[in-house]
């Protein structure tokens, strides 16, 4: 069994018996993808909303929500998932500093949340089940054996999702 | 095309070096008031680093750490975090108010560290304005203490839209002896300003000191 590592703006797939995991996820969100018969899952760490914000002429397409997702979908059908079969679960953007001189905009962490249910919609991915916002950092790892979503926080109770 | 940031030539990451010690170095001056200490500053370390590898640097994603973050706008504009980990800002705090913490910071020292990171981070970049004769206008400072990954990836959103690589502008400050011996044997207290500027910022930097026609970009 082995822990897959994803790190800041990047994604993965994994099948049972390994479980795959991302750290200190802060105003970034990830996103869970999992199909429970063939216990494929996947596992993006999105950093900003849109694709639209890129300056650069090759997207990295972990990065973005917009992209990763559909990204994420590819991966794992070419492993052996199915489509209508697969869920999501999300966890993540998190307002880490506190501004006294917020112009009323929206947090990044909101917009990628935001961003992150629109592209599943999109998708027709059902979010089943979410543990976002606040102001604190969160780790995450998903069990491919029961699809179960591991959250962990500083000085927080593990919450199972 | 090349990654502007990743492919940055040596010569400008020397020039960046030299604008970090300079702000460093005020920053030690200062702190060394407050302690009434000494202080010695590292000399700086610039180094192009894919993201990851920048949360690997302070310990890992999952490392807890003290950190006021604030932005600056201005000629130039950009994030910087003056990070310290949980023991060395117990004894900043021990040292500086007379506060003994015992697990979690209470409000009194919170305040004391957000305004020690005030402080410091200020006279870092007043000296860097001064130096490059550009505006840097600091937006007020936030302190937040939670794992370095989800308090640096933050900073790093603005870079993200255009690289997946950022310049890790990194000096250290260490305050005389009389601190722990900490995990990686080093004595005392050791702070880090992390420098990330947009970008957009790092040419106008360049023509600003009359470099921008070296190395080749």
């Amino acid at each position: 069994m082995a822990v897959i590592k994803v790190g800041i703006a990047d994604l993965n797939v994994a099948a049972y018996p390994d479980t795959i995991t991302t750290l200190g996820l802060g105003s970034c969100v990830g996103v869970t993808l999992y199909d429970s018969t063939t216990k494929i899952a996947g596992l993006a760490h999105v950093m900003l909303p849109s694709t639209e914000l890129s300056k650069t002429a090759v997207v990295n397409k972990a990065k973005f929500a917009d992209s990763a997702l559909p990204e994420l979908v590819d991966r794992m059908l070419k492993k052996g998932a199915v489509a209508r079969r697969i869920k999501a679960k999300m966890a993540g953007g998190a307002q880490m500093f506190q501004f006294k001189d917020s112009t009323g905009q929206k947090s990044i962490g909101d917009r990628n949340i935001e961003a992150c249910k629109m592209a599943l919609r999109k998708l027709g991915i059902p979010l089943v089940a979410e543990d976002v916002g606040g102001n604190y950092g969160r780790t995450i790892e998903l069990f491919t054996e029961t699809g179960m979503l591991e959250v962990r926080a500083i000085s927080k109770d593990i919450k199972h999702i | 095309m090349g990654d502007l940031i990743k492919d940055m030539a040596a010569f400008h990451l020397d020039v960046l070096k030299e604008i970090s010690n300079i702000g460093s170095g005020h920053a030690a001056t200062a702190l060394s008031q407050m302690l009434g200490k000494r202080v010695d500053m590292q000399v700086s370390r610039v180094m192009p680093m894919p993201f990851d590898e920048i949360t690997e640097y302070v310990g890992g994603a999952e490392n807890l750490i003290t950190s006021v973050f604030l932005r600056f706008e201005g000629d130039i504009t950009g994030n910087m975090f003056f990070i310290v980990d949980k023991e060395d800002a117990e004894s900043l705090v021990q040292d500086l108010a007379g506060i003994q913490v015992e697990g979690d910071f209470c409000e009194m020292s919170l305040s004391v560290l957000q305004e020690v990171g005030n402080i410091l981070s200020g006279s870092y970049l007043t000296a860097l304005a001064d130096f490059t004769a550009m505006e840097m206008k600091p937006t007020v400072p936030s302190l937040a203490i939670d794992m370095a990954g989800a308090l640096l990836s933050y900073g790093l959103t603005e870079i993200g839209k255009s690289s997946d690589y950022a310049i890790m502008i990194d000096a250290e400050i260490q305050a005389e002896g009389m601190g722990h011996v900490r995990k990686d044997g080093k004595k005392g207290k050791t702070g880090h300003f992390f420098l990330l500027p947009d970008p957009e910022s790092f040419e106008k930097v360049f023509l600003a000191l009359g470099v921008h026609q070296y190395g080749g970009h």
